[in-house]
């Protein structure tokens, strides 16, 4: 990419294109938290001789988090609204040495995209699915989600969110997705780690990283600054070991539980995929 | 197939796949859907034995991104529907040309509106093909009238998709489809099959939609190190998203011109009786067939009739088009739809009537069956 390049400062700087910044993001918004761990999880991974980071494909769909491949330094793309996993899965299926990960938000994942999300778990495609929970559409100014608690303010239910919200994890866990996490943005250190633990495996994988969106989602509630909102989701997340992932409630006014809830190594389908072609 | 390798006795459909086969698909991503359906599984057969790669997804929203994706990892890449598929793909139509992505759809058209008769013949899809999704960008339609075209047009597809970039679609039609014919499978050097150009500059210096002088980026492949960003949103030559007048009005303006300014590896039409027609048909696909032999028997009655038929819609040679023309009283043209390819024509030829002959039968229209509408002008 011809491109003046600044100098490098930050240790994951070489995944940016430095020359895009600043981003979008609100001040107070959880993607960079996000996005940074995703970085240092690739930079560790990649210093151990364990990835080569030429054959990431990060993929994005459409939304405040999908505006995050524009960002980084990896082959990728900016797909439309919800495409992001069959876009990845194309790429991955026609070249298999490439690491695809499609990092993208709720609204994009599991509510327009929500068919292929199944879909890909169901294929246990070669994927990783790192997917960005604000609770609103914020890009958009605010609309309710599927995420979004039940019984909440947006700005297309200004008498209360009348629907459930999503749980993501469930719906991979019920699919048959290979590796399921849920972390939060309270927890970088952790997602990292989770991270750096997916990303070489096959088959499909879920992180959802539940996040905050201060501007969009807490200032319409009533929180007046990003701590506040902070504090809050620190409130009501808890990290639980070794539970079924069907048990890992997510509940805004409860609890949100975070941790990993499947880890199985059951062969990805690009592999099942050449396994019966061969014998075709 | 016959014992000679090179012929096939085979519905366009099959003659299609193996067209595709020839042009070198190596991807394939579908749904099922009448009448493409069997299209789909000649290739399911064929492909994994070739080291290509065919699936089916879980909807047609799935299957275009997902041959989008493919032909950005390097892939030549296909998908085959019909009309109410294609409809779902409309977004994703516009994302393929929005990144240049080189892809192939086959649309074998049935009757529509929605779900119509699923089992009958239509040629509703020409607007659609044209401008399925939002936005101005090119687009290139090609429309078969033989299964032995229906193989040669779908190799021209492939050409056209990789060296301008653009998705190719291939508007074909049931009865089309699920007729058998004898079939030539020309192989190279009879045929030519083309690849995109490659980028000729190592990463650093790479721009992935800078185009050269034929309007035309160099394409980088997925996983190769040039660390390419495919963006929907208006992008620089970098694929970097920017909100300029002068980027914004170049994008759009290229993403059409490329096409025009390399016309000649695209236009493609046949007249039959045209040097003195008075009574000039336009028809395109198996319509065309029915027309045709209006024709012959009119001139072997001495009537001075003539047919110009497009094979490529999108974009029609008019040039060619208007000089079928001159020397017509009228103008007639003969398609299974209420008025679409009639619009174009009509657009064209501005100094003598342009008649509409439409047919809304759900079977190949016999030739007393268009007589009996275009009477009144004959």
């Amino acid at each position: 990419m011809a491109v003046a390049k600044r100098p490098i400062i930050h240790p994951v700087d070489k995944y940016l294109r430095t020359e895009r910044l600043p981003h979008v993001w609100c001040p107070g918004c959880g993607i960079g938290i996000t996005l940074h761990a995703f970085m240092r999880a690739v930079k560790e991974l990649e210093d151990e001789g364990r990835i080569d980071s030429s054959k990431i494909l990060f993929v994005s769909g459409i939304g405040c988090t999908g505006r995050a491949a524009g960002y980084v330094n990896f082959d990728g793309a900016h797909t439309p609204h919800g495409r992001a996993i069959p876009y990845a899965m194309g790429a991955k299926l026609a070249r298999p040495d490439l690491i695809p990960v499609v990092f993208s938000g709720d609204g994009d994942l599991v509510g327009i995209g929500g068919n292929h999300f199944i879909h890909a778990a169901r294929r246990n495609m070669d994927v990783l699915v790192i997917l960005v929970n604000n609770m609103i559409y914020a890009l958009t100014g605010g609309q309710v989600a599927p995420t979004t608690p039940k019984g909440t303010y947006t700005t297309t239910t200004p008498f209360g969110n009348p629907d459930r919200p999503i749980n993501a994890v469930k719906i991979a866990a019920a699919a048959g997705a290979n590796y399921i996490a849920r972390w939060a943005v309270t927890h970088p250190e952790l997602l990292k780690n989770s991270i750096k633990k997916a990303l070489p495996m096959e088959g499909f994988r879920l992180i959802e990283v539940v996040s905050i969106c201060p501007e969009i989602f807490g200032r319409h509630i009533g929180f007046r600054a990003p701590i506040e909102l902070y504090r809050r989701l620190q409130k009501v997340v808890k990290i639980r070991g070794k539970i079924s992932p069907f048990e890992a409630t997510y509940d805004w006014e409860k609890e949100i539980i975070l941790g990993e809830f499947q880890v199985r190594n059951e062969p990805g389908y690009t592999r099942v995929l050449m396994e019966a072609f061969k014998h075709g | 197939m016959s014992r000679e390798a090179d012929i096939g006795f085979l519905n366009s459909n099959h003659a299609a796949a193996e067209g595709a086969l020839t042009a070198g698909v190596n991807f394939y991503a579908g749904y099922p859907i009448t009448p493409a359906s069997d299209l789909f599984e000649y290739l399911a057969r064929k492909m994994p034995k070739q080291g290509g790669v065919i699936i089916q997804t879980e909807d047609e929203i799935a299957a275009i991104n997902a041959i989008i994706g493919a032909s950005w990892a390097g892939a030549k890449a296909m998908t085959a529907t019909s009309g109410p598929g294609f409809s779902l793909m409309a977004e994703s139509i516009g994302f393929a040309a929005m990144v240049e992505a080189p892809i192939v759809i086959i649309d074998d058209m049935r009757t529509g509106p929605s779900t119509g008769v699923a089992t009958a013949t239509g040629q509703g899809d020409v607007m659609q093909a044209r401008w399925l999704s939002h936005g101005h960008y090119g687009i290139v339609a090609l429309a078969p009238f033989s299964a032995q075209e229906a193989y040669d047009l779908t190799i021209k597809a492939f050409n056209i998709a990789e060296r301008l970039r653009v998705p190719v679609v291939l508007l074909m039609d049931y009865v089309l489809v699920h007729t058998r014919e004898k079939v030539r499978l020309k192989k190279p050097p009879e045929v030519e099959v083309w690849s995109r150009k490659k980028p000729r500059v190592p990463p650093e210096e790479y721009l992935p939609f800078k185009p050269d002088e034929d309007l035309v980026p160099p394409m980088a492949t997925y996983g190769e190190g040039y660390r390419v960003f495919v963006e929907s949103l208006v992008h620089d030559y970098r694929g970097y998203y920017v909100t300029r007048d002068d980027v914004y009005e170049e994008l759009v303006k290229r993403l059409s011109d490329k096409i025009t300014v390399n016309k000649h590896i695209v236009l493609d039409h046949v007249e039959y009786y045209t040097d003195d027609a008075e009574i000039l048909f336009v028809a395109f696909g198996s319509t065309a067939r029915s027309v045709l032999s209006i024709v012959r028997h009119a001139r072997a009655r001495g009537l001075k009739y003539g047919l110009f038929r497009p094979i490529s819609i999108w974009p029609m040679d008019t040039d060619a088009l208007l000089k079928a023309a001159e020397n017509a009283r009228k103008i007639i043209v003969v398609e299974m739809n209420y008025g679409q390819l009639f619009l174009e024509v009509d657009r064209v030829i501005k100094d003598k009537p342009v008649y509409l002959a439409p047919i809304l039968t759900l079977d190949l229209p016999t030739p007393e069956n268009i007589l009996e509408v275009c009477r009144k002008w004959l």
